[in-house]
């Protein structure tokens, strides 16, 4: 065991690139919770934007296009969801489950002839000055586009919740949806563009995974990150800066357990790699005990009555 | 007419298998406080949704100052000056005061300058409220002041309140309407949905008495007394629940002490309460909504746990018994929540007959449910109680409120209780099922058994009750001989004004 071979800066660099597909994911899924709108499908998400993302970008030659049209599939899947949940008000756990495996399924066949493919690489975005910074400039100012798309959404988010009109009448329709209906505000209308933004979300997350992260298609490459985001978003008690904070936990320990795979650390590979996960739910566990905060309509389905 | 504001012609709205209003037809002048009475289900709510714009009338005819008027939303009312206080508060609790208001406004000025608009109508209007509050936290009677400012903030024309003073104790009802008149006296006119008939005469300069959809008449509740409004509105004369005087018992249900937190995060927590009640007795206890009453159904049922001696029935300490083992002794509960709570929805009455009189009516053996016998406990209920429903196969969901409610209070008093928890007995009931509910709870005590009456209506509890105690905040005031107490000192026991001064207004 090599402890020293460890680089502590390329581990803090590494980190954000490894929490950013989960963030991404999660983010979205905290607009769609705070809706009122359970959608247990952000892992199903994430695989079509995964394979949405890199055929396109293979096609098209520009990782650019492919994380448009990366946002586009992960939103036109949760259309399904929407239709679902908002109009045919079928449940929102059955729902959300069926669309998780019909996202592996459909992503499998349209990932058929991308096996083995290389996609286009995305070029770092080194920021003059600010990463010539020594020890900082790497760790934060070192990155690929993304991750700081994704910061900006995350920001972008806080700030429209917390701030303007249209995060209160989403806080609202989340809260108490009957109350939102008879002040005349469109609950099933917002609850549908919520669940796209989630869509589109948690396609870039997937995208993020197989076009920069790994950057090659595998069936089912984003083994289990949807399901993290779900958690994130719960523990986090639906507040953005604490899924942040949860995503560069989750990110932390993973990039730590692989380095210290690689030291050859004797701990058996399993308990490590388990490690994230745990550590990540233990820790927003305990954080989130005192009060849960959770929207009050969360997975209840609205039908305007008389 | 000039100074009229509101006129409705022939208003029809039918919904599949009911007629909800029929051919309705009233004015409201400019400045006038006009009543609209009826039952539980005459279609009060469906004709002021209809005027809110949250539903649209199959036929008829609405004028606003003269003009045709077809709010197509809320929103479109809301401009035109229709304003609404709602009788389940339309409010949402995790946000503050100031957020709320905002969402019921066209165009909410920014937060700071909102709360100071909030704090300065509050003061005018002698409804003090912090615009920076959660809702969550606030008592009954704030969160209606939330809602009527939030409408006052809008300079309605036309203010529709839904049944405001049932949730509010009687002094809190007192700066209401002193609130209502200064409305009143500065040209607002106001919509005041009620069934309470004093309340009526102390306010309203005319009344539209609707019954099963109809209009059936107008009147000057001034000039009518409440019997001759009674008879209108019902369309026969009630039967007032008759009391035998009788001798209490031994004390049967001793509480000492029992504190029991909050289950949910905007529940109360009860603190100390004692209390005790007699054979034959029937306790009633009042209270606003939200002040400990389901938590103290909660603890009674053994929903919620409490240690052993805080309980004792027959001297037995049973503060740590679950539902059933209370059953089996003879303490039985209705809760307030008919669906879902009470009885589930979508089973059939047998097998809600089932779910709580398995026990003492000795329906399983074994583990193993004996139907046959259930069915007859449930079609004897349905007898007994004089419930309207085809048969004991029929889901609970397909019953009335009204027929509900007599199935499940028959349910636990054909179990021969030893105590009988019951809240809100009579919520949402129509008048006639109503006295036959009470008349069989009087019964009960009449026989021996220990009543324990929890409601929000106070006239029942004053009609009913052997003694009076209220709960305010989690804690039991101290229960006192019902027939001696006026209104003040009932106010008072609820908690009087909840902090506020009448004063205030003027």
């Amino acid at each position: 065991m090599d402890l020293s071979s460890i680089n502590p800066i390329l581990l803090l660099a590494s980190l954000m690139v490894a929490a950013t597909p989960i963030l991404l994911a999660a983010i979205g899924e905290l607009v769609v919770e705070r809706a009122g709108v359970l959608n247990l499908g952000v892992e199903g998400m994430m695989i079509t934007g995964a394979i949405c993302g890199f055929a396109i970008a293979v096609e098209t030659g520009s990782p650019v296009l492919g994380f448009i049209a990366a946002a586009v599939g992960g939103a036109v899947l949760s259309l399904l969801f929407a239709l679902l949940t908002q109009f045919a008000l079928a449940n929102q756990v059955a729902s959300g489950l069926a669309l998780t495996l019909f996202g592996l399924g459909l992503s499998a066949l349209l990932g058929q002839g991308y096996v083995g493919v290389k996609p286009p690489s995305t070029p770092q975005l080194d920021i003059p000055l600010l990463s010539d910074i020594p020890v900082l400039g790497p760790i934060l100012f070192n990155h690929d586009p993304m991750v700081y798309v994704a910061l900006g959404i995350l920001a972008a988010t806080w700030a429209v919740l917390k701030y303007s009109r249209m995060g209160l009448v989403l806080r609202a329709v989340g809260e108490n949806h009957e109350a939102a209906h008879a002040l005349g505000y469109k609950v099933v209308r917002i609850r549908v563009l919520a669940i796209m933004f989630g869509g589109a979300c948690a396609g870039l997350g997937g995208a993020y995974v197989s076009l920069i992260r790994v950057p090659q298609w595998t069936e089912g490459m984003t083994a289990g990150a949807g399901w993290i985001a779900l958690a994130l978003v719960v523990f986090a008690s639906w507040k953005p800066w604490r899924v942040l904070m949860g995503a560069y936990l989750f990110g932390g320990v993973t990039v730590l357990q692989l380095n210290l795979q690689a030291a050859g650390i004797a701990i058996p590979v399993e308990y490590l790699s388990m490690s994230p996960y745990i550590i990540t739910i233990v820790v927003l566990v305990i954080m989130s005990t005192h009060r849960s905060g959770a929207p009050a309509s969360l997975g209840k389905n609205f039908h305007a009555s008389g | 007419m000039s100074d009229l504001l509101l006129s409705l012609k022939g208003l029809t709205k039918a919904y599949p298998g009911v007629v909800a209003n029929d051919n309705v037809s009233f004015d409201i002048a400019k400045g006038e406080v006009h009543a609209l009475l009826g039952e539980n289900g005459a279609g009060k709510s469906t004709l002021v949704k209809m005027i809110y714009g949250l539903v649209k009338p199959d036929s008829g005819e609405m004028r606003l100052n003269g003009e045709v008027f077809t709010p197509a939303e809320p929103r479109a009312a809301r401009a035109s000056g229709v304003a609404m206080v709602f009788q389940h508060f339309s409010l949402f609790n995790a946000l503050n005061v100031a957020e709320n208001i905002a969402l019921g406004m066209e165009n909410p000025p920014k937060q700071n300058a909102l709360a100071a608009r909030i704090s300065e109508v509050s003061e005018a209007y002698g409804l003090p409220l912090d615009p920076f509050r959660t809702v969550g936290d606030l008592s009954a009677g704030e969160r209606q002041r939330v809602e009527i400012i939030r409408c006052l903030l809008q300079d309605p024309k036309l203010l529709i309140m839904d049944e405001p003073t049932s949730v509010l104790t009687p002094q809190e009802v007192e700066i209401l309407f002193e609130t209502l008149r200064k409305l009143k006296a500065e040209g607002t006119s106001i919509l005041y949905i009620s069934h309470k008939l004093e309340e009526i005469k102390a306010l309203c300069d005319h009344a539209t008495i609707l019954r099963l959809g109809k209009n059936v008449g107008t009147c000057t509740p001034a000039e009518s007394t409440a019997a001759e409004m009674a008879e209108m509105m019902v369309g026969s004369s009630l039967q007032t629940p008759e009391r035998s005087g009788r001798e209490f018992g031994n004390v049967v249900l001793e509480l000492t002490d029992l504190s029991v937190s909050a289950p949910g995060e905007f529940g109360t927590t009860l603190q100390d309460i004692t209390m005790s009640v007699q054979a034959g007795q029937v306790l009633g206890i009042g209270g606003v909504a939200g002040n400990g009453q389901d938590e103290l159904l909660g603890a009674l049922s053994g929903e919620l746990p409490s240690s052993p001696g805080t309980i004792k029935l027959d001297g037995r300490p049973i503060g740590d018994f679950g539902p059933n083992e209370r059953r089996a002794l003879g303490l039985l509960t209705a809760p307030e929540e008919r669906l879902g709570h009470a009885a589930a929805p979508d089973m059939s009455l047998t097998e809600n007959a089932m779910l709580t009189g398995a026990i003492r009516e000795g329906l399983a053996n074994k583990g193993f449910l004996n139907w046959g016998k259930a069915a007859d406990f449930a079609r004897k209920i349905i007898e007994e109680f004089d419930v309207r429903t085809p048969g004991p196969e029929n889901a609970a969901r397909s019953l009335s409120g009204g027929n509900l409610q007599k199935f499940v209070i028959g349910r636990e008093v054909l179990q021969r209780p030893e105590v009988l928890v019951v809240n809100q007995p009579t919520w949402g009931v129509d008048a006639s099922a109503a006295a036959s509910i009470r008349q069989a709870l009087l019964d009960l005590a009449a026989g021996g058994a220990a009543v324990i009456v929890i409601s929000q209506d106070l006239d029942e509890l004053m009609e009913i009750s052997d003694h009076f105690a209220a709960l305010n905040e989690g804690h039991l005031s101290e229960a006192l001989p019902a027939a001696d107490l006026t209104v003040e000192q009932i106010g008072l026991m609820m908690g009087g004004a909840h902090g506020m001064e009448v004063s205030h207004v003027g």
